[in-house]
């Protein structure tokens, strides 16, 4: 479904992802995890096809982002970092413009819109304005843009990020309603929700992979058996290693 | 070939509704219009001594065209990609499965609908000169149509500039300069400056990249294939740029 091979990309003198590889499964929920600056927004854009790789490739189901951009950009659903919004739309006008602009079959837009409001919950704010809307309501606009086109594949950057408890519930509930028919990569910094919402755990460092495991396996990595202890552990580990 | 063509402009009427809502949806349209209609009219009647000269034409309007372009076009187009950068959703454009070229045409065509919305609401002014006389109707909807190309020109300008620069203010600086630089290369006192430092024929070639210089026939009502063509293949150089500095973006 999503294949990475061997992705990289500098700035510079500075290397931010150096060859990371992975494969995710339908019915897969991918955490991709990693302290803040260890590539993770780097990775997932190169994926969705906003950043041009130095080197490597992905494959969403089968298409190459490099020499199929479009074929691939059209089975993935993309959630960038913050989820921006054109904050001077409804959501409902929002839809209709990436529907409109994924060129999806004009008598089926009506229906896909109508189907990812339902979906992201976010029927009750439709006639406010984006801009007018709360974190967490944009963030499910965000969600309800990535889903909208019903693709195979999808990559989500933080969806959970800056939300409070509730709407932390909503996000993964709908993501876990999703994850059947879908391969799924979601990056966070909040292990706690990791259990609970991913199969698999991905620990990236300083643009390396360095763990891959099920959550469960990532914990028994650390002394005391939490995927915070794993975290700072390995993490920690690359640290001493490059200095 | 039909199929590249198809692929590079997907996204251009979606992008083309959406720039043109923003501009509605958020004061700047009609700040836009208001004042450029007011500056319009001030230049025409009070610089321009509309009614002094005696004549039944347009002449003292169409003379403010470049001047009032220069200004006023930058401030319509500095959102167009800087905004954007700012607010993320750049991202979000990239993401989707169009083509650079069908999102930089979107853009730059809703500006120019909005230019196009300003020039049409002159309309009175040539109303009142058919009440006050026979002017040559022919020869004043020709000009409209060469101005309307020239905005073209200078729009084109400041969405490559602010897809370049990625701030609005620095877009706007930077484009009205830029426009200055073409639009004064005609005018006289740049002219004689040009004449006295680099010679007859220098000032000859500087001039005709001037877009008051290609303005002047359309002025007289007269269609000069040259202007049009100079219009064009201006605004299309600038296109280019646009799509590459748009794309510029995915480089990181």
């Amino acid at each position: 479904m999503l294949e990475v091979r061997a992705l990289e990309k500098s700035y510079g003198a500075k290397q931010a992802v150096r060859g990371v590889s992975f494969t995710v499964e339908k019915g897969t929920v991918l955490g991709f995890l990693g302290p803040n600056g260890a590539g993770k927004s780097t990775t997932m854009r190169m994926i969705a096809g906003v950043l041009e790789p130095d080197a490597g490739d992905a494959l969403i189901d089968g298409r190459s982002i490099l020499s199929d951009r479009r074929a691939a950009q059209a089975a993935l659903g993309y959630l960038p970092e913050g989820a921006p919004l054109y904050e001077d739309m409804t959501p409902p006008e929002f839809l209709r413009f990436l529907a409109e602009a994924r060129a999806l079959p004009r008598n089926q837009r009506a229906s896909a819109v109508d189907r990812s409001i339902a979906d992201a919950r976010i029927l009750t704010v439709c006639h406010q304005r984006i801009g007018d809307l709360s974190k967490g309501y944009r963030r499910r606009v965000g969600l309800a843009g990535a889903i909208l086109h019903d693709p195979p594949v999808l990559v989500l950057d933080e969806p959970t990020d800056g939300l409070d408890p509730n709407q932390k519930r909503a996000v993964r509930a709908l993501i876990a309603r999703m994850a059947p028919t879908k391969a799924i990569v979601i990056s966070t910094h909040t292990l706690t929700e990791v259990p609970a919402m991913c199969h698999r755990a991905v620990l990236i460092d300083r643009g390396r992979i360095i763990a891959d495991d099920t959550p469960a396996g990532l914990a028994r990595k650390s002394e005391d058996g939490t995927l915070e202890g794993a975290f700072s552990r390995l993490t920690d580990q690359v640290e001493d290693e490059t200095q | 070939m039909k199929d590249f063509l198809t692929r590079q402009m997907s996204g251009f009427s979606a992008t083309y509704r959406r720039e043109l809502a923003a501009y509605f949806a958020t004061p700047m349209a009609y700040v836009f219009l208001a004042v450029f209609l007011l500056a319009l009219g001030l230049f025409t009647w009070e610089a321009g001594r509309f009614f002094d000269t005696g004549v039944a034409d347009l002449q003292p309007f169409f003379a403010w065209h470049p001047w009032l372009y220069m200004i006023f076009l930058p401030a319509l187009a500095m959102r167009l990609w800087a905004d954007e950068r700012a607010s993320g959703t750049d991202e979000l454009l990239l993401s989707l499965p169009i083509g650079i070229p069908g999102l930089v045409l979107g853009k730059l065509l809703a500006a120019w609908t909005v230019a196009a919305a300003g020039l049409m609401l002159t309309a009175p002014m040539w109303v009142s000169v058919n009440f006050l006389g026979n002017p040559d109707n022919t020869a004043i909807a020709l000009t409209y149509f060469v101005s309307l190309l020239m905005a073209g020109a200078y729009l084109s300008i400041g969405a490559a500039v602010s897809a370049l620069t990625g701030s609005q203010v620095a877009a706007f600086v930077i484009s009205v300069v830029i426009a200055f630089v073409f639009t004064a290369a005609g005018w006289p006192l740049v002219l004689s400056s040009v004449q006295s430092l680099f010679g007859t024929g220098f000032a000859d070639l500087v001039a005709r990249f001037s877009f008051i210089t290609q303005f002047e026939g359309a002025q007289r009502g007269v269609l000069e294939l040259r202007a049009v063509a100079y219009f064009a293949g201006f605004t299309a150089t600038f296109v280019y740029l646009n799509c590459l500095w748009a794309s510029r973006q995915r480089l990181g």
